[in-house]
C-alpha cells in the first residue's frame, strides 16, 4: 500500500477526505483514480485535460518529482503538494 | 420583511453583506468558497442560489454554489473543460449569468458553459467559433495572465435565449438563439488602435441593460449608449474627467440615468486626483454630475473593476461598488450619499445585489 499524503486545501472540498491514507495502486494516475472513485470530482482538482497534473500540483514519490505515469510500489510514500502561490 | 443581500467576489473568496430594506446597517459574512479567488458571484432569484465563478491556482476552475444564502457551499467543475483534442485550456471562470436555475459561465480561453441543474454539472454551450476575432483570441500573446476571456454575460430582460457576451479586447457579441449564432455589436464604437476587422477589435469593459432597447457601456475609450439594442453606439464621454473606466450601472426605473466610475487610463487606473467619485447622468449622457458625498476625497487612490459596481431594484435604488483594495461603498439614495460598509475585504472583483424575501 502506498502511503499517500494530500494537501490540506483538499479537505474542505471533500467530506471525509483524510490528510493521509493508504492506497493500493500501480501508478500515481491509478492512485488518483481510486481517490476519484470515493470522492467524485477530486481528480479535477489535481489534474487537467491531457491528462496531466495541474501546473502547481507537485507530486513526489519517495521524494522524487513524479508524473501521473510514475509507478508505485507497496512501500511508496506519495506526497501531493499544492505548490507556489503568492500572498 | 425583505432582506438586501450584497454578494461580493474577492481574490480571497466570496463575502455576503446583509441589511434590511433601509440599507443602513450591514452585517458581513465570509469568506466563503475556501478563499478561492472569485472572479464573479451572482444570485439567481428564481433558483434561490448564489453562484461564484472561481479559479484556484492549485485546484483549477470551478463554480461554487449555495442554495441557503451562504450557510453551506458546494463546488463543481464537472463538464467545464474543452475537448482535449481542441488544444484549448481553461485558466479561469470569469463571468456568470443565472436565471431560473440556468447558469451561464464565461471562461478563458473564450467560451461559455451552461448548467441546467443548478450548477451540479455543466456542458459547453458555445465557443463563438467563426466569429471575427476568434482566429486570434487563443494566441498566447492575446492571453496574458489576467485575461478574462468572456469577461461579461448579460441576459436580456425578458428573453432567456438572448444575451450579450463580451470577449475581452475583441468586442461585444449578441445571440438571440441561445448561443447557436452570434452577431458582433460594436458599430459606432471608438478604437484608438489599428484593427484588422471593422466589426471587432474593440475593448468593451462593461455592458449594462437599461430597458427593452437601451444599453450602456463603459469602454476602454469612452462611455457609450445604444438606443437600438446594441446595433449602433453613440459616444457620451463629454463631461467626464476621463474616458477610461471599468464599472457601470443602469438605473432600474429610469432609462436615462446611468452611473460610471472614471479612472486614470494609465498604469494606475485609480480615481483621478485621489477623490473617490461616481459620476451620474440623468439625461442619457448629455450631461454628467459628480457624486461624492460620503466618499473619501483625499488620497483615495482606489480603483473599481468591471464587475464591481451594481444597483438594486428598490423604488429608491441603492448603489454599491467595491474597490481593488477591499473597500465596499454603498448608497441607499441613488448615489446622492455614500457610506463605507466594509473596509478591509480582499481585493474586490465583483459586486452584485439581490432583494431576498
Amino acid at each position: 500500500m502506498a502511503d499517500v499524503h494530500l494537501p490540506s486545501t483538499l479537505m474542505p472540498l471533500f467530506s471525509g477526505l483524510p490528510r493521509r491514507l493508504d492506497i493500493e495502486a500501480a501508478t500515481v494516475n491509478d492512485a488518483i483514480a481510486q481517490l476519484e472513485h470515493t470522492w467524485p470530482g477530486l481528480r479535477d482538482r489535481l489534474c487537467e485535460p491531457g491528462p496531466s497534473l495541474r501546473t502547481h500540483i507537485h507530486v513526489y514519490v519517495d521524494r522524487e518529482r513524479a508524473t501521473l505515469a510514475t509507478p508505485l510500489d507497496e512501500r511508496s510514500r506519495v506526497d501531493v503538494i499544492a505548490a507556489i502561490s503568492g500572498g | 420583511m425583505s432582506k438586501t443581500l450584497v454578494i461580493v467576489g474577492t481574490r480571497k473568496g466570496c463575502f455576503l453583506l446583509e441589511s434590511d430594506a433601509d440599507r443602513r446597517k450591514w452585517a458581513v459574512r465570509g469568506p466563503f468558497c475556501e478563499g478561492w479567488p472569485v472572479y464573479h458571484a451572482v444570485y439567481d432569484a428564481g433558483g434561490g442560489t448564489i453562484y461564484a465563478a472561481a479559479a484556484s491556482e492549485w485546484h483549477g476552475t470551478a463554480v461554487w454554489r449555495s442554495s441557503d444564502l451562504g450557510e453551506t457551499w458546494a463546488l463543481s467543475s464537472e463538464g467545464i473543460a474543452y475537448d482535449e483534442s481542441a488544444g484549448r485550456k481553461i485558466s479561469k471562470a470569469s463571468s456568470l449569468a443565472a436565471r431560473n436555475g440556468r447558469v451561464l459561465v464565461g471562461v478563458e480561453a473564450p467560451g461559455i458553459f451552461e448548467s441546467t441543474d443548478g450548477g451540479e454539472t455543466f456542458s459547453l454551450l458555445t465557443t463563438l467559433a467563426g466569429q471575427p476575432g476568434s482566429e486570434g483570441w487563443d494566441k498566447p500573446e492575446n492571453q496574458p495572465p489576467g485575461h478574462l476571456g468572456i469577461s461579461s454575460l448579460t441576459f436580456d430582460a425578458k428573453n432567456d435565449s438572448r444575451f450579450w457576451a463580451i470577449v475581452q479586447g475583441v468586442g461585444a457579441f449578441e445571440t438571440t438563439d441561445d448561443g447557436a449564432t452570434w452577431t458582433p455589436r460594436n458599430r459606432g464604437l471608438r478604437a484608438d488602435w489599428p484593427r484588422e476587422d471593422e466589426e471587432v477589435g474593440f475593448c468593451v469593459h462593461r455592458l449594462v441593460r437599461s430597458d427593452d432597447t437601451r444599453l450602456y457601456q463603459q469602454n476602454h475609450v469612452g462611455m457609450h449608449r445604444s438606443d437600438d439594442d446594441g446595433h449602433t453606439w453613440t459616444e457620451i464621454t463629454e463631461g467626464l474627467p476621463t474616458e477610461f473606466g471599468f464599472a457601470a450601472a443602469a438605473h432600474p426605473h429610469d432609462r436615462d440615468t446611468f452611473y460610471v466610475v472614471p479612472l486614470d487610463p494609465g498604469h494606475g487606473r485609480t480615481m483621478p486626483d485621489g477623490r473617490a467619485t461616481v459620476w451620474q447622468t440623468r439625461d442619457a449622457g448629455s450631461s454628467w454630475r459628480a457624486l461624492r458625498k460620503g466618499l473619501p476625497q483625499e488620497d483615495a487612490h482606489i480603483g473599481v473593476l468591471r464587475s464591481a459596481m451594481t444597483i438594486d431594484a428598490y423604488d429608491t435604488p441603492g448603489l454599491y461598488f467595491g474597490t481593488s483594495t477591499g473597500q465596499l461603498f454603498a448608497s441607499n439614495d441613488e448615489g446622492e450619499s455614500w457610506s463605507e460598509i466594509a473596509s478591509y475585504l480582499p481585493p474586490i472583483s465583483s459586486v452584485e445585489v439581490a432583494i431576498v424575501d
